[in-house]
């Protein structure tokens, strides 16, 4: 699709006309969670910093956000807001429009495999951004229920009275400090490898920042299951 | 439906009037551009920057009504078995251990001010034969530690109907030995595990740890739980606390 015939067209024929990889909000929810992300990992690593769970570890000053313990507290109790709010949104209309069970639903074991094959023959497939492969579907879905779980402890560490219940699920007090702790890991891991892929193949940046390709609009056709390459 | 019972207080908004008046809409989106620099510059250091602070303490404020609705007044905290008590307890002030200056409980008074009927001074001896209420409880650090503590004390609601305070106030102050001040809202002070703490697992509290009066409550992180209390205040204006004039949270809840 060229970008005249974008040009051409109002704003309210191209949604009637065509629908994108990622739609609008999804972009805006993107790159809003980027920014909360960004923020509550830079303010965590100061919170963590003050009372360190491991011995051997300290994110370097250069890394963190925050001069101060209060500054650290002040952006992660900001951000918990933006990442939150953000977050129900981006579930809520994933769910609601059947965005997550066209792109990340159903997981094939065998797709799984051949996937993986792919990847450590270096043959992994990128021509078509529109459909996920079986890893993409997995670490998508993961850090998701990551993101959630990350946010329950968080809870469960902000209030261990209030929220008593909840906090004596995961047991101590250093053991909702621990969880918290390694979602932050898995989610750093997952942008670690996001990131990497996203450079590599940087058609995906352009996609989430204008919507990339048209996707077929009879929802129909897309709700059934893409053919394994 | 979901209303809460009554109105969310509005003490802390009108104590933080000037931060809160200070959001316009400048402000805001100087903090946003802020924000959006930052994204690009990790590791420059922004926070200290007078509109960012303003921003986040608004922030702050903010997070202070939110918890005081999630509140819930007759909650208790998870209680555990005098074996889990960590003896000695935490130290922990704004200076090191070797610098506490040990308060001579003969001479010491507790001074009442503020919107109290009674307002004549107490003495350690008259404070330590008041009936004691023992909690062994969790304290939790802003910094991320914890350990199991056994406190007792006079229950601090029973201390405040002893002396005729009015319980509809806003705010019980602090006023420190060591210059440190702080407050609790009133909710806070009335539950039924806040006490004014005069032992330890049993023995009279050590000079380290608050000797003679200290408070101890179940629901705010461990810097509200003032030491070395000289006097207590009863009021409804709200003063910024030694921590949070720095930049910490004020309402602190757990």
């Amino acid at each position: 699709m060229s970008a005249s015939s974008v040009k051409s067209l109002t704003r309210k024929e191209l949604a009637h006309k065509e629908r994108r990889l990622h739609p609008l909000p999804v972009r805006v929810m993107h790159w809003i969670n980027a920014v909360a992300i960004f923020i509550m990992i830079g303010s965590g690593w100061k919170i963590y910093n003050d009372d360190v769970l491991f011995g051997w570890l300290h994110f370097p000053d250069a890394l963190i956000i925050g001069k101060w313990a209060q500054h650290g507290l002040q952006w992660h109790f900001f951000g918990m807001w933006i990442f939150v709010l953000n977050g129900l949104a981006y579930l809520s209309y994933g769910i609601a429009s059947g965005r997550f069970r066209q792109k990340l639903l159903p997981i094939s074991l065998r797709e799984l495999f051949a996937t993986i094959g792919d990847a450590l023959r270096f043959h992994l497939a990128h021509d078509d951004l529109t459909h996920y492969n079986a890893v993409q579907k997995i670490l998508y879905l993961g850090v998701m229920l990551i993101g959630i779980l990350i946010v329950i402890s968080g809870l469960a560490l902000w209030k261990p009275v209030q929220f008593s219940d909840l906090a004596s699920l995961f047991g101590t007090f250093q053991t909702i400090r621990l969880v918290h702790f390694l979602c932050m890991t898995a989610i750093v891991g997952f942008l670690a490898v996001h990131i990497a892929l996203a450079l590599l193949v940087p058609q995906t940046i352009l996609a989430m920042l204008t919507g990339g390709p048209v996707v077929k609009s009879d929802a129909a056709a897309d709700a059934k299951p893409t053919p394994a390459r | 439906m979901f209303r809460p019972e009554r109105p969310v207080d509005q003490s802390v908004l009108t104590g933080n009037r000037k931060l809160v008046d200070a959001i316009d809409r400048r402000n805001v989106l100087r903090g946003t551009l802020s924000l959006g620099a930052l994204t690009l510059l990790s590791g420059c250091d922004v926070t200290e920057e007078e509109p960012v602070q303003t921003f986040l303490r608004a922030v702050s404020a903010w997070n202070d009504r939110v918890q005081s609705v999630i509140f819930r007044p007759d909650h208790l905290a998870p209680t555990f078995s005098p074996a889990q008590v960590v003896k000695p307890p935490r130290f922990n002030a704004y200076y090191d251990v070797a610098d506490v200056k040990p308060i001579d409980g003969a001479s010491w008074r507790l001074e009442l001010s503020g919107r109290i009927a009674d307002k004549r001074p107490w003495t350690a001896r008259q404070i330590y034969d008041l009936p004691q209420q023992e909690i062994i409880i969790r304290h939790v650090c802003v910094e991320g530690w914890d350990y199991i503590g056994q406190w007792s004390g006079p229950n601090l609601k029973n201390f405040l109907e002893r002396v005729g305070a009015d319980l509809t106030a806003k705010y019980v102050y602090f006023h420190c030995n060591d210059d440190y001040t702080e407050s609790i809202d009133m909710a806070a002070a009335l539950h039924p595990q806040t006490i004014l703490a005069t032992r330890y697992a049993n023995e009279t509290i050590a000079d380290p740890f608050g000797y003679p009066l200290r408070l101890r409550t179940s629901t705010k992180l461990g810097y509200k739980n003032a030491k070395w209390i000289r006097a207590i205040e009863v009021t409804n204006t709200f003063t910024e606390t030694f921590w949070s004039e720095q930049g910490f949270n004020w309402f602190a809840g757990i």
